[in-house]
This record gives C-alpha cells, structure tokens and sequence, in this order.
C-alpha cells in the first residue's frame, strides 16, 4: 500500500535464522549458579560462607576418611602404623563386623539364618508395601513370620507349626461366627487359637530342641544391629494393626470400649519409654514363678508394641477426624454396617492421610529400639557401648564406631521415608 | 524361645507365685549351669573378646565356681547387668551370683539383702591428670575444674575430699566413663576422677598414655567382691571359699600349671595345700562339693595372681600394679581364712 512497504519487500528472509544457543550467561550452570547461588548480595554471601563451612568440614574429615586403617589387630597398632597422621581405624569394624550385626553370641557357623530371613522379610514385605504386585504373593508374607521364628530362633520345627496351626483355628472360627455376631467371632477366634496353642504347647516334648535340626538359639544369645531390625520390624507392624484398633476403640460409642482405649492410649503415651523397657525386663521378673520366665524379646517387644501402638492410634484418630461427616453418612445410606462401612469407605481415606505420621512414628519406634541396650540387651548401640569399647584392643575408639551406627540407622531410616514419600505420589488422588 | 514354656508361664503366672525355690547349689547342680551375673563391659574386668568368649578379672571368678561346682568352668551363663538392672536381677533370682565390680557397703549388705562373700579387688577413688598441669598431689588442686560421673558415690567422696582440705573446685559433671574420657580428652576439665582402676584403663586407651599421670591420693574405699542372695549360707559358702581358694592357691604357690602335679603327688609335709586340694582331709564334703573342687577351680582360671596378671596385671594394657591388693604377706591386704 505504502512506499515503505514496497521498499522493504525487496529483502525478504525466506528462510528462519538457525537457532542459536542462549547467550552464556543465561542457560547451563552459570545460570543455574547465578539463579541458585548468587540471585542477590545477601544470596552470594551466605553461599561463600556455607562453601567456607563445608571446605572446613571435608578437610577435617576427609583425610580422615581416606587414611583409614582396615587391616590392624587393635587401636594400639592403629596409633603405630599412622605414626601420628590422621586417620581413622576402621579395624575395629571389619575385625568386629560379626558381632556388630549379629551380636557376640549369635553362632558363627549359624549367620546363614538370620540372613535368609531378611533376605525373605523383603521378600514377604514386597507384596504389602507395593501392590501392584501379585496378590497372590501375599499367602507368603502370612507364612513369612513362622518361617522367620523358625530361621533365627531354630529348635523344634513343631513351634512355629503349633502357632500357625493356632493362627488358623483362630480364624477358622472367626469366619465361622463373624456373619452372626462380631463379638463372638472374634473372641471366640481367640479363645480357639489360645486353646490350640496351649495344647500344641503341651503336645511339644521337652527335649525337642535338643534334638531339632535347627540347632536352638535363645533369646539372649540375640544381639547386633540384627537385634534392632527385628525389634523395628516385629512392633511396627504389630503396632498398625493395634494401633488402628485402638483408634477405631476410642471413637466407639460404646462407652466400655471407648474408656479402656482412652485410659491405654493416655497412660502409655504418659509414661516414657525406657520406664517401659524397665518394667519389662526388671518388675515383670517378680510377677512371674522363677522357673517359667516370659522371654526377655518378648516382653521387650510387647512393651515396645504397645508404646507405638498408642502413637499410632492417636495419628489414625487424626486421620479419622479429617474426613468429612458426609464420608460416614454415605457408608450408612448405602446400608453397609460398621466393619463394612470402616473397612471399604472410612478406612482407606483415613489411612491414607496418616502415611505421614505413621511413617513418623516407624522411624522414631525403630531408632528407639537402641533403648534397650540400657536393659542389657546387646543391640547396635550396646554392642558397641559394652563389649567392643570394653575389649582391651578397642577401648577408646569412638567416632568409628559410632559413626557406622548411625550410618546403617540412616539408610534404613532414609529407604523408609522415600518409600513413603513414593506412596503419598501413588495415592494422591485428590486434585491439587 | 520355647512356647510350651512360654504359654505355661502366661497361664499360671497369675495362679501361683511358685513353689519354694530349692537350695540354689541344688538347682544349679539340676541346670547344669551356673547363672552369673556380669557387666555389660568394663575393661580388663569382663567383656566378651572377638570370639564371644567373657573373659575378664570378674568373669574368672564366676568361672572359677562354675568350674568348683559344675566341672566345667565354660558351663555359665553369663547375665549381662547394668548398674541399674545388677541388684534385682540376683534379688529375683535370675541369676545364682553377681560378680560385677560391686562395691560393698553397708546399705547394699543390710538393706538390699545381700551378702557379700569377700573381696577379690580393693579399688579406691583417684585422680587423673595430664602432666602439663605440673601437679603432684591432689591438694594442689584448688580451683580445678573436675569430671566426675553424677549420681555416683564418686560425686559425694569428692566433695567430702575438697571440703576437708578447705581448697574449692569446680565440678563438670558427665554420665559415662565414655563420656569422661572424651570431656578429659578435649580439655573441659583439668582433672579425671573416679575408681583408680577405671582411670588406670581409661589412661591405657589414651594415644599418649604417658602425658597424664594418676595422683598419689586415694580419697574412698571402695572393695569390690562378688555376692549373692541373703537367707542361702550353703551357696554363699560355696562362693566365698571359691573366691578363697584362689586367694590360698597364690599364698601357697599352688598355680594352674602345678597344681595338678601337687595334687597326684601329695606332699606329706604341705598339709594345707593338701587340704586345699582334698588329697587330705574332706572340706569339699563338707561344701556339698567332691573333694577335687578346688583343684577344678584353680586348674581352670589359675591361682588369684594368675587370674590378676592375666586380665588388669603390668603386663597388660591396663597395667594395673597389685599394691593393696598384693597378698598380705606382701603388705597387701588380700587375705583368706585358712583352709582347715
């Protein structure tokens, strides 16, 4: 139309201009550093402190590290092979590597069992932590505790067969009676596995463990970082379901019911720890005939299982309060009754607000199951308060061994909260 | 873990409170194992070595018995206790003895129901300082500041010390030995201070043991020994002449690599080692026990100087010398009632 417009027609592009990179200082990791680390004044100086700090701690630690010693009898030989250079003596832990995961009692040729179980426990815990598994796979997480029992406890095989045996009479009734009335189903399914197992018990020989093909174990003879994972493993997942009951209990409108859940969550979660530990390995001594002791893992893990179980109830109750009014009504005009209704509707939406605060309490239950070296049990912790530092080849050497301690707590503590994070991303199904 | 067992107490433990027990030699001898309580891990007194064996000054004594009694000096079950759990766990009846570096006093004698049944080691309060501090006597401390363990005897021993000499300190107060070693180490006190065995093996661990030195001044007595229940004198005479007869063996030269030798040789001219050792006359009958108990004892762990140089002795890391507890021929105060 325009002089102009004819003017300019007589350059035309007609090809695009080929890309080209951004300019340097606006892509790869000087943009990065300069959006991460040095945005402002302020930005900059806190990043040339914190690289000041973390320069200080690797040199402090790192030729600490690296001119460890692996291969010396004692700290004494330690000292006089680094002849005064800094390093540290990590003999202590391959030279006890044993004890420390198993304990100083645990039979050497016998490290096999324990070890199959937990190569099995990951086994039987797949199917419940990710369930796009085969269901399948399920009947064998309910075998896995006998299996467990039997693997690092040895002695007669016909114990963990009385006890699954008692399992199963349990919930045979359970299923008999439970479509007649909740009540007697379920205390009919325990008073049955009670029986079964107290006449299998009797039924059991005296000397059987003497002549078992899995030599006996004792409890005591337990010990090492083994100790802990199976304290860790046994309370946490006896807690949930305990701990699921104990919510349920206290939102009953049953008041019976509602009051001892109340009275068990207040008092235990009133009462620390360690006074529980204490109690079990020290007052229950006296309430029992001298000759029939309650084993010492047993009682530990009651006591254990009962303290995160109030926890645990008191998170699933959070749960529980969260869902809306309309959730419960919905269950009731649908006509499901209570086990239905809080199995199919409550239940999963209350559950899955909890992963977090029961995820929470999982990770502070496992790190407190250290505790019990206080009650002279041979745990990581004590293992390494008591023997290792009271040999005379390894007293003194603390930040070696204390450092692998928290070393294997944090992987296992850290693979929990990963694994929980993923499922928070897997269950999300509400639209954010 | 046996079920059976296990059940069976769940079931009657609210129905009964147990017959009454039998003499504890009587079940130990039916078990077949001596129960013997031990520490969790001290130094040079008890701990289990690389191979889960308890080794240990303690731990031989408990051993000596089972060995007295049992024939076999590996047949013990050794009960780990801590300073807490110690008492009850003898008081309930978990386990036959306590040999756990207890100090004898009069309130845990009296009061708790206890008896002791001798003393294997005569331990006392005393100082550590590093060498720099150029102090030679503990009353040149005035104004130092102490680690001391709370909650301990140590703790009021030390400012009785202090007030009686009218010189002032300044305590830093820690819960372990662990922790005393590491605060002593770093320089948050000048000086170290508990039972003067604790410091000679905390001093063994230093990397430069020979830059602190352990003060003259012993301010407490502290005797250690092994005990048992009150109301059993049959069991506790079985202990405290096992404890005896490795006190004799040493008085009388009798040691583990001749005394069976002395023994298949009878000396007509040593009557008491002969009594010892039950070629002469019949004190094991008199225990309940057959007549080579004894012999059992010291062959197994050695006489009490064996059992002293093997385990907290000069030689060892720990490097502890006899002084007061050198027998009493030797001005120590380690002495046995004889043998006769």
């Amino acid at each position: 139309m325009s002089d102009t417009h004819e003017h300019s027609v007589s350059f035309v592009r007609t090809e695009s201009i080929a890309e080209r990179d951004p300019p340097y200082a606006a892509s790869g990791p000087v943009k990065w550093m300069r959006d991460n680390l040095f945005a402002t004044p302020a930005n900059s100086v806190l990043t040339l402190v914190s690289l000041y700090f973390i320069y200080l701690i690797l040199t402090a630690t790192l030729p600490w590290i690296l001119n460890g010693l692996w291969n010396t009898s004692s700290l004494a030989e330690c000292r006089q092979v680094l002849d005064g250079a800094v390093g540290a003596c990590f003999s202590v832990l391959t030279e006890r590597w044993n004890q420390l995961l198993f304990g100083f009692q645990y039979p050497n040729e016998l490290y096999w069992r324990p070890t199959l179980a937990l190569v099995l426990f990951f086994v039987a815990a797949a199917p419940v932590l990710f369930f796009d598994l085969p269901r399948k796979l399920l009947i064998f997480t309910a075998l896995y505790p006998f299996i467990a029992y039997y693997l690092i406890w040895g002695g007669a095989l016909a114990v963990p067969f009385v006890a699954l045996g008692g399992c199963i009479a349990g919930g045979f009734i359970y299923q008999r009676f439970v479509a007649g009335s909740f009540a007697l189903g379920f205390f009919g399914g325990v008073v049955a596995a009670l029986v079964f197992w107290y006449v299998g018990g009797m039924l059991i020989p005296e000397n059987a463990n003497g002549t078992a093909m899995m030599t006996a174990v004792p409890s005591r003879d337990l010990g090492g970082f083994m100790l802990n994972m199976m304290l860790g493993v046994t309370c946490v997942s006896l807690s949930i379901p305990l701990g699921i009951a104990l919510a349920l209990g206290r939102q009953s409108s049953m008041p019976l019911i509602k009051w001892i859940c109340v009275v068990f969550i207040e008092f235990i979660r009133g009462v620390p720890l360690i006074t529980l530990l204490f109690v079990a390995s020290v007052m229950l001594a006296y309430f029992f005939p001298p000759e029939s002791q309650v084993d010492l893992f047993l009682r530990v893990v009651i006591m254990i299982t009962m303290f995160s179980a109030a926890y645990i109830a008191e998170v699933i109750r959070g749960g529980l309060a969260a869902l809306p009014k309309g959730q419960y009504e919905a269950a009731d005009s649908l006509g499901l009754d209570y086990p239905q209704a809080m199995r199919l509707i409550i239940l999963p939406q209350a559950l899955k607000i909890s992963i977090p605060g029961i995820v929470n309490v999982a990770v502070g239950l496992f790190k407190d199951t250290t505790l019990v070296s206080v009650i002279s049990m041979f745990d990581l912790v004590g293992m390494i308060r008591g023997p290792i530092l009271a040999s005379t080849e390894w007293n003194g050497v603390y930040w070696e061994l204390l450092g692998f301690a928290a070393l294997l707590f944090f992987v296992v503590c850290y693979g929990i909260s990963q694994y929980s994070q993923w499922l928070e991303r897997r269950l999300a199904t509400d639209h954010r | 873990m046996k079920k059976s067992v296990l059940l069976g107490a769940l079931t009657i433990a609210g129905l009964s409170a147990g017959a009454a027990a039998a003499s504890t030699l009587e079940d130990v001898k039916a078990r077949g194992t001596l129960n013997c309580g031990v520490v969790t891990g001290l130094v040079g007194f008890g701990a289990p070595d690389a191979n889960g064996e308890w080794v240990g000054f303690d731990v031989s004594v408990c051993r000596a018995v089972a060995a007295a009694v049992l024939g076999d000096a590996n047949a013990v079950e050794f009960v780990p206790t801590t300073g807490k759990t110690r008492f009850t766990a003898l008081a309930s009846g978990e386990i036959d003895m306590l040999a756990r570096n207890t100090t004898w006093t009069f309130s845990r004698d009296v009061d708790l129901k206890f008896t002791f049944v001798g003393v294997n080691y005569y331990d006392g309060q005393g100082f550590l300082v590093p060498k720099a501090l150029g102090v030679s006597s503990a009353k040149e401390l005035d104004g130092a500041t102490v680690c001391i363990q709370t909650g301990t005897t140590t703790e009021l021993n030390l400012a009785d010390f202090f007030r009686s000499n009218n010189i002032s300190y300044e305590p830093v107060p820690v819960e372990t030995n662990a922790e005393g070693q590491q605060q002593y180490l770093a320089g948050a006190c000048d000086v170290y201070t508990t039972d003067a065995s604790g410091l000679a093996a905390t001093r063994a661990a230093f990397e430069n043991p020979s830059d602190h030195v352990l003060l003259p001044e012993i301010i407490s007595k502290e005797p250690l020994g092994p005990l048992v229940r009150h109301g059993d004198d049959e069991w506790s005479d079985v202990v405290r002449w096992t404890l005896n007869a490795l006190i004799t063996a040493e008085e009388l030269g009798v040691t583990s690599a001749n005394v069976a030798s002395l023994a298949a040789e009878p000396n007509p001219e040593t009557p008491e080692i002969n009594r010892l050792l039950g070629t002469e006359g019949n004190l094991g009958e008199m225990l309940g026990l057959d007549a080579d108990w004894a012999q059992r004892a010291i062959a197994s762990q050695g006489n009490y100087g064996e059992i002293f140089a093997k385990n907290i002795g000069e030689e060892t890391p720990i490097g502890l010398a006899r002084g007061l507890n050198a027998q009493w021929t030797n001005g120590g105060l380690i002495y046995s009632p004889p043998f006769r």
